[in-house]
Parts: structure tokens; C-alpha cells; sequence
């Protein structure tokens, strides 16, 4: 049977189209669904406001429920000052959550499952993050290095916890991604290799657990898009309004 | 000892990691219950607070498990 790694692995769809250094760049799978997820989000929410009713359908009603609910982290985590970032943070929620979604579907490949795709989203956000409280604030945006009203005397070792739990934001955000679809997807692998080795007769207790574990991997899948979002949401917090 | 074991000896210890992350996750819902309990009112406002801390709270599990994944396959 085939490793429950391997259907991470990634197949270049294409012959180089160009050169970076020595690194050829082929269009692989995981872009090939990165644009599918683009594509499916773009046409779904299309499809939903291109007849705008009073009282929403079903698939009005679904896009609305998503822009309620990111319009209302940002409300309440970030607060006006951030209403002007909720058509990026919409976009990368949406991203995320297709990107899981349709990683979900059988044999497709989960593009959110790679700790380089992932750092990569998280490191870019840490960036501009961190810009735009510098830009905010100037050198006054160090001040979120020291706890407001801790005594003086602890700055040594407060100030290296601070830094470091700052600097390893990036890391853990997309750690966290990254960790729970490839887990999420092995762990079906694995299940689904058990209903395999036993057959018709004993079979049915591991298929069983697949389904539930089936439904907590959509539940999971939705969950680390909201989570990726509002951590966002917290960071950018923290770089406007500083503690 | 056998390379292939203290492999497989490896992850296993990697594994042990996820007991903190199960007192965690036990502890959240555990505390939400009590919180829910005390002010059932409250439950709009915790409940978007607790798939937070439960989240953070389960990436530690998480982070033994790759691990555990690269000390097997890596």
C-alpha cells in the first residue's frame, strides 16, 4: 500500500517556464489548486451576489453568513481602524477555506498542507504587519516590546520574552496550519488503510470512525481558516492600537 | 542499539508530548462548561473565544506529532 505520505507529494504539471538561479519554475499541483481555489471562491461568490434579493437564498445567504462573520471578527478584535484591511482579510480567509475545502475532496491535493505555502502567507502578513505599526506609530511601535505598567527592573527579561513570542508568530501561525491538514490527512489515510486490512468482516468499525473523522476534517478544515484569520486579526490589532 | 529501532523508540517519546495538549484541550472545554454553567447568558461571547484557545491549545499536540512524522519518515 502506498505511504500515507504521499499524497503530498508534488507533481510538476508542466515543462520550466522559467528559471530563478539555478531553481527551474514549472507550474506544479499545488499551484494548479491554488488557482482552482481562486477559481472556485471567485465563481461562487459571483454566483451568490449576482441576484441580490432582499431576503437572501440559500447561496446568498451562505456568502452573506461569510462576510457577517469576518466583517465581525474585525469589529470586534480590531475595532473601526480596521475596516479598511477586511477586503484582504476576506480574500485570505476565503483563500484558506477553499484551499482546505477542496483538499477534503478525494484525490485532490491540499495545497494548505505545505509548511511552504503556508510560512510563506504567514511570513508575507508578519511583514506588512510590523510595517504598518511602524508606519503607525514610528519608534513608538517598540513600546509593544514592554508590557504597559510592568516595573522597570524586569525590562531584561521581559523585553527577550516579548521579542521572541513576537518572532515566532510566523512560525506557530503557520505551523499550526500546516500541521492540522497534514495530520487531518494522514490520519484518514491511515484509518482508511485499516478498513482495507480487515476486510469485509471487521471493516466496518474502522469505516465507521472514517466518517466521524471525516466530518471533524471539515469541521477542522473551517476552523483553521477562522483561526489563521482572527490570529491576523489580533496581530494587526497589536501593530495598530499597540497593548 | 538497532538504528531502526531507537527510530520508532523516537517517535514514541515524541508522542508523549501530546499529554500536555490533552490536559489543555480538557482543561478548555472543561472550564467553558463550568463558565456556561455559572452564566449560561454568556455563551455568544465566550463561544467565539474558546475554538481560539482551543486551536493554540491543540497545534502543541500537533507540533509533537510532526515530530514524531519526521523522526518515522523523515
Amino acid at each position: 500500500m502506498a505511504s500515507p505520505l504521499e499524497q503530498f507529494e508534488i507533481v510538476d504539471l508542466s515543462k520550466p517556464l522559467f528559471m530563478i538561479g539555478k531553481v527551474p519554475i514549472t507550474f506544479t499541483n499545488s499551484a494548479a489548486f491554488m488557482f482552482a481555489a481562486v477559481g472556485v471562491a471567485s465563481i461562487f461568490l459571483i454566483a451568490a451576489g449576482s441576484r441580490k434579493q432582499l431576503v437572501p437564498g440559500r447561496l446568498q445567504g451562505l456568502a452573506e453568513m461569510l462576510y457577517d462573520m469576518v466583517a465581525g471578527m474585525i469589529r470586534d478584535n480590531v475595532g473601526d481602524a480596521g475596516k479598511k484591511y477586511f477586503p484582504f482579510l476576506f480574500s485570505l480567509f476565503i483563500f484558506i477555506l477553499f484551499g482546505n475545502m477542496l483538499g477534503m475532496i478525494p484525490y485532490t491535493f491540499t495545497f494548505t498542507s505545505h509548511i511552504a505555502v503556508t510560512f510563506a502567507m504567514a511570513f508575507a502578513i508578519f511583514i506588512v504587519i510590523t510595517l504598518i505599526g511602524i508606519f503607525k506609530h514610528g519608534l513608538h511601535f517598540f513600546s509593544l516590546f514592554f508590557p504597559h505598567g510592568a516595573p522597570l527592573a524586569t525590562a531584561p527579561i521581559l523585553i527577550p520574552i516579548e521579542v521572541i513570542s513576537y518572532l515566532s508568530r510566523p512560525v506557530s501561525l503557520s505551523v499550526r496550519l500546516f500541521a492540522n491538514m497534514t495530520v487531518g490527512h494522514v490520519l484518514l489515510k491511515v484509518l482508511a488503510g485499516f478498513v482495507v486490512a480487515l476486510g469485509i468482516v471487521g471493516g466496518w468499525v474502522p469505516l465507521l470512525v472514517l466518517v466521524g473523522i471525516t466530518a471533524l476534517e471539515f469541521l477542522v478544515a473551517f476552523l483553521q481558516a477562522y483561526i489563521f484569520t482572527i490570529l491576523c486579526c489580533i496581530y494587526l490589532n497589536d501593530a495598530l492600537h499597540l497593548h | 542499539m538497532d538504528p531502526a529501532a531507537a527510530k520508532f523508540i523516537g517517535a514514541g517519546l515524541a508522542a508523549i508530548g501530546m499529554i500536555g495538549a490533552g490536559i489543555g484541550v480538557g482543561n478548555i472545554w472543561g472550564s467553558y462548561i463550568t463558565a456556561l454553567s455559572r452564566n449560561p447568558a454568556s455563551k455568544a461571547e465566550i463561544g467565539a473565544n474558546i475554538w481560539i484557545g482551543f486551536a493554540v491549545t491543540e497545534a502543541i499536540a500537533l507540533f509533537a506529532l510532526i515530530v514524531a512524522l519526521i523522526a518515522l519518515f523523515g
